[in-house]
């Protein structure tokens, strides 16, 4: 190769995709800074933190976004070292299982979520929708498990997880500390990109929240967008900066680990 | 195994079962194929599937064109460079968090103007995008924005078969005689050819199934399924519209089983050479 010159079409691509994707990050950066008063400024940054609505759809949202993450984790992790140890026979059924959530649309979960509540009797109404806690969390572990399968199954693929499950078990440790104490640690940057991802899932959805009336922190902001797009657009410019910084910082946890960085999605 | 299995059911199976009953009845639950046919017959839906189609079609190409190009440029650079992990992080931003962000960014960019920054610029070098038919909320401008979250999905899934192309191939291919033509022509793109495609697949269902971003863009009059849809449940429409909802669902959740299909069988030979 000539010395360290980047071939033509490197260049171009690199080029174009800095068009493409910086361009509108940047109009939006621009068209938040422009006020009311047709001034540049802060305005729209200020009132993102002032508008109470806002900041409790956004308090909702990072609620939903924890609790999702942690059960999500907490379901899979056994699940997983389970059926690698103990029942290799149902790796086929967990991997269509949790292929099961691409196949479903979110707006046709929303669809049969909205049938339930409507005909479902009042108990389990009252108990499953009247909160968006209870009403979401469950469902965003569900569109959550197919990253998360894999991330986790990945992690474990590349670890001697018989060896270390015996070694660890002999020396009289439960199942338990087993999990938390020696699995956890050595699959940790693969459970923590399934919890980044989940984190901006929960905080990016939108579709199902809508139909189930939740105003979630994507809610709220398309409606402050109806009558001020200039808060709705710093604001989306924070979030993506925000999901970008998380994942970034997640790719150095990474890298001083073996193992790919890469997200298997399917 | 046991509480996975039940939450699955729960959460998972009970809303799918709730959509497949909801679609097979009447409101006296009566079985019934009142409600396809129904689906079939109204005009609205038949034409709301083929946008969804023509929309995942090629917002999926064009994601996937300049999806592998990007990624190929990327899988190229260093290993833990900088320009590999922005990208890479950029990537799982777009496709798993931006559909309304997105949506903003776009009206912020291309948006009519005095608001949109770059609609503005233009206008003022004399060309006015809103003139010439171009709206944001339109089935193009919707498109277009879609292609913001198809190209990152498509580095995503790409990528790892991209990183399992050995330089020995090339080598070989090279001390063979090959140019880099042919070895483009006669190994790598044979060899990626199941992983490109498999990949299209998934963007296809991607698009198909993805409403967030039409959603904040248009909202429910965007003759979209995942719209019509919406627009069935929130009581728009004349007729037992709970059941019209369900049924297109189930409709929905047909072509993309059919789609998830196609790409388990086009995974299986990606795997042969690229494992």
């Amino acid at each position: 190769m000539s010395a360290r010159r980047v071939p033509l079409w490197r260049v171009t691509i690199l080029a174009l995709a800095a068009i493409f994707f910086l361009g509108p990050l940047a109009a939006s950066v621009d068209f938040s800074l422009q006020q009311e008063n047709g001034r540049y400024g802060f305005q729209n940054y200020v009132d993102i933190v002032s508008n109470r609505d806002l900041r409790d759809a956004l308090f909702k949202s990072l609620e939903i976004a924890a609790i999702t993450a942690i059960v999500v984790v907490v379901l899979m992790l056994p699940t997983v070292v389970l059926v690698r140890l103990r029942l290799p026979r149902l790796t086929l059924l967990l991997e269509s299982a949790t292929v099961l959530p691409i196949v479903v649309p979110p707006i046709v979960l929303a669809a049969g979520l909205a049938q339930l509540q409507g005909s479902a009797p009042l108990w389990l109404v009252k108990l499953w929708f009247d909160h968006p806690l209870t009403g979401l969390t469950p469902i965003y572990v569900v569109l959550a498990l197919p990253f998360t399968y894999r991330a986790i199954d990945t992690g474990l693929a590349a670890i001697d997880l018989r060896t270390l499950v015996e070694a660890s078990r002999s020396l009289g440790a439960s199942w338990l500390q087993t999990l938390t104490r020696v699995v956890l640690p050595n699959v940790e940057t693969a459970v923590l990109g399934a919890i980044f991802l989940t984190i901006a899932l929960c905080l990016g959805e939108v579709v199902i929240s809508t139909i189930m009336l939740y105003v979630t922190l994507p809610v709220k902001l398309i409606q402050v967008g109806q009558t001020s797009p200039g808060i709705s657009v710093a604001l989306s410019v924070v979030g993506l900066l925000f999901v970008f910084l998380l994942l970034f910082a997640l790719s150095f946890a990474a890298g001083r680990r073996r193992g790919s960085t890469s997200v298997r999605v399917i | 195994m046991l509480p996975f299995t039940v939450y699955v059911l729960l959460f998972l199976g009970l809303p799918l079962y709730v959509v497949v009953h909801g679609s097979l009845t009447t409101d006296s639950n009566q079985l019934t194929w009142h409600n396809f046919s129904q689906s079939f017959t109204q005009p609205q839906y038949g034409t709301a599937f083929e946008h969804s189609l023509i929309l995942s079609a090629w917002t999926a190409l064009v994601g996937a064109i300049f999806g592998t190009w990007l990624a190929a440029a990327v899988v190229a650079g260093k290993p833990g460079g900088l320009l590999r992990r922005t990208v890479s992080s950029a990537s799982g931003v777009l496709a798993y968090f931006a559909g309304v962000p997105l949506a903003f960014a776009f009206i912020a960019t291309l948006g009519r103007a005095p608001g949109g920054v770059v609609t503005g610029w233009l206008q003022d070098v004399g060309i006015d995008l809103y003139a010439h038919g171009f709206n944001i909320s339109s089935m193009f401008g919707v498109g277009l924005a879609y292609v913001y979250f198809q190209i990152p999905m498509m580095v995503i899934l790409i990528t790892p078969a991209l990183e399992g192309l050995r330089p020995q191939w090339r080598e070989a291919a090279e001390s063979l005689g090959a140019s880099r033509l042919g070895y483009l022509r006669h190994v790598a793109i044979p060899v990626m050819t199941p992983a490109f495609v498999g990949a299209l697949l998934i963007l296809f269902g991607n698009a198909f199934s993805a409403y967030a971003t039409a959603l904040a863009l248009v909202g429910q009059t965007i003759p979209l399924v995942p719209a019509e849809i919406n627009a069935a449940i929130s009581g728009n429409v004349l007729v037992s519209s709970d059941r019209i909802a369900l049924t297109l669902g189930v409709e929905m959740i047909a072509i993309v089983l059919i789609i998830m299909v196609g790409y388990g069988l086009v995974a299986r030979r990606a795997r042969r050479w690229l494992g």
